[in-house]
């Protein structure tokens, strides 16, 4: 049975607040989870107050303002800064969003700021995403085959089959459309989730590939697929724009198909 | 070090609602209410076979006030689980999953909830010769 409320060690407590500099012209109120795995305490929300006319557009700017200036011990993921790394997802003004992506002017009021939702708080904004990972080894997400490859080339692909990856490559594993949907938050350990199913689609699509049948046996469980309820969060949420229900509505077809 | 046990990170209680979510939770509401629905149609039923006093007795409770909030909320959940049931048809079928049209459809799923409430209110009080 789901548990819809937080866990006692879990629920947050209001923090510490910041003052926006003196001399701000323009200053903007970030509120930002904070969990310390070396305090004992329960998690809580800080709030920074930065000056945006001395700060990049982004969400991810204004994290690395702060860490620089206010409070060096705010803990997040950042690589890329531009989109294409995924590591800076998280829970922005509600929904989940790579903070480099997030500009900040489309957020009203104060900016809310949280780890990717359900998942265990290794630190701050960190969250720990083995479950995800493992589920995403679990679809073997790599070309398999039977016949051996062409000997003078590599296996080809009409331009037409190779369309029907666009779409699903492009996915960074960012984990945003994974940890919006209901369903997994319920289901994580058992439902593979939309970041997953659209990796196993992937490889379905892939006319290169040859281990569709036991792709799909694979995926033919009460769980691992079909607690996908077309809830939709995921397509909203994804800031690749990607659309991972789709993607699940495809394998759901196959498996009709074959039948 | 020693270390806390990790917290879960806040989920239903930070996440903004939003059609998508909303429609889905509501759909699966409406089909609750529908089922607990039906026992009263069922009860409507064995009061009309039981004879005159216990028909006239459950016909009291239905056209109370509180027996037309019910069928009211009732009809509500009826259309509105028939028109998002079959927005599902068509997304198990493979369409309407751009953003754009899943926002189309789903007002057009809350538009028809109203209108088919109105529709059958107004029909059935005329038939019923009740404002």
């Amino acid at each position: 049975m789901a548990q819809f409320t937080l866990p006692a060690n879990s629920k947050v407590t209001p923090g510490k607040s910041f003052p926006p500099p003196a001399a701000a012209k323009r200053a903007k109120t970030f509120k930002i989870y904070r969990w310390d795995p070396e305090a004992k305490a329960t998690p809580r929300l800080d709030s920074y107050a930065i000056d945006l006319e001395a700060c990049g557009p982004m969400v991810l700017d204004a994290l690395i303002k702060i860490k620089n200036e206010v409070d060096t011990t705010l803990t997040f993921r950042r690589s890329c800064r531009e989109g294409i790394c995924g590591s800076c997802a998280m829970n922005i003004d509600g929904t989940n969003t790579l903070a480099c992506l997030k500009p900040i002017d489309e957020i009203k009021g104060d900016a809310r700021i949280y780890p990717l939702p359900h998942l265990p708080v290794i630190k701050d904004l960190v969250p720990d995403c083995t479950v995800p990972y493992a589920q995403l080894a679990s679809v073997t997400p790599w070309l398999q085959t039977e016949s051996s490859p062409p000997p003078d080339r590599e296996r080809l692909q009409s331009t037409a089959e190779r369309a029907k990856l666009d779409g699903l490559w492009e996915c960074v594993l960012c984990f945003c459309c994974q940890t919006s949907c209901p369903s997994y938050w319920w289901n994580g350990e058992r439902y593979l989730g939309p970041a997953i199913l659209l990796q196993a689609y992937r490889w379905l699509a892939d006319s290169r590939d040859e281990r569709t049948g036991e792709r799909l046996d694979a995926l033919e469980d009460p769980f691992r697929l079909y607690r996908c309820h077309t809830i939709m969060n995921c397509t909203k949420t994804c800031p690749k724009s990607l659309n991972p229900a789709k993607a699940i509505a495809e394998i759901k077809k196959m498996m009709v198909a074959r039948r | 070090m020693a270390q806390s046990e990790r917290p879960l990170s806040p989920h239903l209680q930070i996440y903004r609602p939003q059609l998508t979510s909303i429609l889905s939770i509501s759909h699966r509401a409406a089909g609750v209410a529908l089922a607990v629905g039906t026992l009263l149609l069922v009860y409507w039923v064995v009061a009309t076979a039981s004879g005159p006093a216990a028909y006239a007795t459950a016909q009291a409770f239905i056209r109370s006030w509180f027996g037309m909030l019910i069928l009211l909320g009732w009809s509500v959940a009826l259309f509105f689980h028939l028109a998002n049931g079959i927005r599902h048809l068509f997304w198990d079928a493979g369409h309407g999953f751009e953003l754009k049209t899943v926002y189309a459809s789903g007002y057009a799923v809350l538009a028809a909830t109203a209108v088919l409430t109105v529709v059958a209110w107004t029909l059935g009080c005329a038939m019923m010769g009740r404002p």
